[in-house]
């Protein structure tokens, strides 16, 4: 009747439960089975128990039947009957694991694997391995007698208590009478006098009869919450049986008076003593840090931050205009306006913080991750976590996820010894992997360090000489060390199951670039690595270069500027008659003029006489002839394809104080425009 | 007068789905996300029902029900327990706390509607 369509849940449904499955797994990876804690257990428990609930009530069937197997494992663990073991624990990752893939399938509306499921439930029923599994369900269908044709003599006679349940017994004799043709005898022979009479208790009894061909069990449904606190006798009635006398009067049931002011000694204190083992309230719980939290579509931030962005170059303009006014005549109108400075600035933080997100969103699957690759490569690795709680852009950290988990893999797999070797060069046996986020300025840094054989410089460089890549011996370390970021560094010679995918540095290295961020490697041999990831804290703000080109200016990004410098005559040379390039040290670099690039007007300029601004991006260098440096600044990115079009070259815009609007420059894509005319 | 329902899970899908249903059934719900939550919205309002999952972080619900029927405005407010058909001790243990009764999930919206209907009266 009420036709509520489900689906309206189904988003929150799917979020939780990946919530809850990442909170399992992360138990399930620090539970010690020797020595399980039980809110651990609980937790784990807790979560294949919503997932399933949730599962159920909103049709995912094959979700719902695996986890209704999962639970089963999990609720003997619980009460103490089963004994976990480190093979359990093991099943119960790759069950998280099907679980989420039951889920995805089921949000995709893809069809499940469900052969693969019940195989592993097939594994869960056999750990349990008990008998009492099956046993405790189809219990109470015992005397189930057939239908009688005439009805039912039900005789009702509830315990004092019974109000102390919050039930009431005229619920039960509404519901009787809507089964069918009834007829109702109150029995008042305990009723106390009015004087002795305790409104809180339940003096009545009634005798009924129903006529209605309905099963014993539905007569025996509507007492199911009070069997316990009343005499319930449920017998056929007899086909002829005359029940004329019964008078169709029932005393109003005197349901309790309006809350009695004295609270009785404790009403429902009678507690059985299992419940006593299960201590409430322990141990934060992350749940508690979500319930202070509101789920909000990304989209709506991403409109809020873009109004705040808008808002900040209004701001801009009103300044710039109040910056011609005369301080004496509107000095109140410029105090407004600096206080519009300040608070249209703490408002654009606080928005910007909105987007925000704890690095353990990241970080939280590693444990899983090295755990399984250690023991694939049979390497004894510890984890640790530093700085989960840093907090950066949703976008930054989604896209850092696979740099990052590259960077582990190739730690765990050519950084980090096999227990042999470790023994023999005097090191713990187990390797240390960590990962540390922390602020610095503006930015986060992400660590990944290892302390295992570190970077060979000579098998750097002899690899780096036989890719044809520039090396020389001469370099200094860390010159060495970005060679493993040149792109064709990797080889398919080393891959290998874990790490080697034909994806090498120079991909992580162009990810994180793209990000605007950059990798630093420093590393000492048999000691160790250090890859350091430098990224912003947000995509919405760019710190930027500007300079001009006539009356043009562009925002060149910080983070890909090498230098700046004004060239030597003897600096540039013409190839060809027409390319030209810039000789800076001991490398010649493509000479763009953005004049050029950008079709601008104006008198062309002699490289000499102008400044060149030196970029790089996935490993090359390009020199860019501009008329002058402006300045450093933030600036807030605006999308030029959503907002006009794809421009070659540009990557977005923004809009400057006075108003105008000026293009952000693709690096990465003039890089390659010129790049490669450079290596032809 | 409307009816003032209490509705207590951890997980936001189910407390969503019971909310919307009562209150497109004309009740006035209020939401909490765990039994501590839920206590503490109990000491400060007044609620006619009050429906709540079992199994929860923070006080579970049999340990809400014990901690609500202690509290003289409870001592006779309905209490229902949503709970799954795996776990009939739990029933037991519910029904000894004090709950008034028990909805077994999976549960469709009429079913809800129809069970708070009948304990309301």
């Amino acid at each position: 009747m009420s036709g509520i369509d489900l689906k309206r849940f189904h988003r929150t449904f799917f979020e939780e439960s990946f919530e809850g499955l990442d909170a399992m797994e992360a138990a399930l990876l620090r539970l010690d089975p020797a020595a399980a804690d039980a809110e651990t257990i609980n937790s784990i428990f807790r979560a294949a128990h919503s997932i399933k609930g949730g599962a159920g009530t909103f049709g995912f069937t094959d979700v719902a039947r695996f986890t209704h197997v999962l639970e089963t494992l999990l609720d003997a663990v619980r009460a103490g009957k089963h004994q976990l073991t480190v093979e359990d624990v093991d099943c119960l990752l790759r069950s998280s694991d099907m679980v989420r893939g039951l889920l995805k399938a089921a949000q995709d509306e893809t069809p499940a694997d469900n052969v693969s499921a019940d195989a592993l439930a097939a594994e869960l029923s056999q750990r349990l391995a008990g008998p009492q599994a099956a046993a405790s369900v189809a219990a109470p269908a015992a005397a189930s007698a057939a239908a009688s044709s005439a009805g039912w003599q039900v005789l009702f006679e509830p315990k004092p208590e019974l109000f102390l349940s919050g039930n009431d017994p005229l619920r039960i004799l509404r519901e009787l009478q809507s089964l069918g043709d009834c007829e109702v005898r109150c029995r008042e022979t305990q009723l106390p006098t009015l004087a002795e009479a305790d409104a809180e208790r339940c003096y009545l009894a009634w005798e009924l009869s129903v006529r209605a061909a309905v099963k014993r069990e539905r007569i025996a449904e509507l007492f199911a919450w009070v069997d316990e606190e009343c005499r319930l006798e449920i017998t056929p009635l007899a086909a002829a049986a005359p029940a004329p006398e019964a008078k169709p009067a029932a005393p109003a049931a005197a349901a309790p008076a309006a809350p009695a002011a004295p609270a009785a000694p404790a009403a429902g204190t009678n507690v059985t003593p299992m419940a006593v083992a299960r201590k409430p309230g322990e141990g934060a719980d992350a749940k508690s840090d979500a319930a202070a939290s509101i789920r909000v579509a990304t989209g709506k931030i991403d409109a809020m931050i873009n109004l705040v962005g808008e808002l900040v170059i209004t701001q801009a303009m009103l300044q710039q205009l109040a910056n011609r006014l005369d301080p004496v005549h509107n000095e109140a109108l410029l105090q407004g306006l600096s206080l519009l400075d300040r608070n249209t600035r703490m408002l654009q933080e606080a928005v910007m913080s909105t987007r925000m997100l704890q690095v353990d969103a990241v970080f939280s699957r590693f444990p899983r991750l090295v755990r399984d690759l250690a023991g694939k490569l049979g390497k004894q690795v510890r984890l640790q976590l530093i700085g989960e709680n840093t907090e950066l852009d949703k976008t930054v950290i989604e896209k850092i996820s696979d740099p990052l988990t590259h960077l582990v893999r190739n730690s765990l797999d050519h950084g980090l010894e096999s227990t042999e070797e470790r023994l023999a060069a005097g090191k713990d046996s187990t390797g240390q992997l960590t990962l540390r986020a922390a602020h610095q300025g503006g930015h986060i840094l992400i660590e990944v360090i290892d302390d295992g054989r570190g970077l060979n410089r000579q098998r750097i460089l002899a690899k780096a000489a036989e890719r044809g890549l520039p090396a020389d011996p001469n370099m200094s370390d860390a010159d060495v060390f970005q060679l493993i970021f040149a792109p064709g560094f990797s080889t398919a010679a080393e891959v290998t199951e874990v790490s080697g995918r034909g994806v090498g540095m120079d991909v992580v290295k162009r990810n994180i670039q793209a990000l605007g961020g950059s990798v630093e490697l420093s590393s000492e041999q048999g000691r160790g690595t250090t890859v350091l990831i430098r990224l912003p804290l947000t995509l919405a703000i760019l710190d930027g270069m500007s300079v001009a080109i006539g009356d043009e200016v562009y925002i060149i990004p910080l983070s890909a500027v090498i230098e700046s410098m004004q060239p030597h005559e003897n600096q540039v040379k013409t190839i060809a008659g027409q390319s030209t390039v810039l000789r800076v040290r001991n490398d010649y670099l493509p000479l763009v003029d953005l004049r050029d690039l950008f079709g601008l007007s104006g008198e062309r300029r002699n490289p000499c006489e102008a400044i060149v601004v030196i970029i790089e991006a996935e490993g090359r260098k390009v020199a860019l002839q501009i008329d002058e440096l402006v300045g450093q600044q933030q600036v807030v990115i605006k999308s030029l394809d959503r907002n006009y079009r794809r421009v070659r070259g540009v990557s977005g815009a923004t809009i400057l104080g006075d108003g105008r609007v000026s293009l952000i420059l693709d690096v990465a894509a003039i890089v390659r425009l010129f790049g490669q005319a450079m290596a032809a | 007068m409307t009816v003032r329902i209490l509705a207590v899970d951890d997980s936001a899908s189910m407390r969503q789905m019971v909310a919307f249903t009562l209150k497109q059934a004309g009740f006035d719900v209020t939401e909490a996300v765990d039994g501590a939550d839920a206590l503490k919205i109990a000491q400060k309002e007044s609620f006619n029902l009050v429906l709540c999952d079992v199994n929860m972080p923070n006080l579970d619900g049999i340990g809400l029900v014990r901690a609500l029927r202690a509290l003289a405005p409870y001592k006779f407010t309905p209490m229902l327990m949503l709970t799954t058909e795996s776990a009939p001790e739990k029933k037991q243990e519910g029904k000894a706390a004090g709950a008034t009764g028990w909805l077994v999930k999976p549960f469709n919206p009429e079913q809800l509607i129809a069970t708070v209907r009948h304990v309301i009266g």
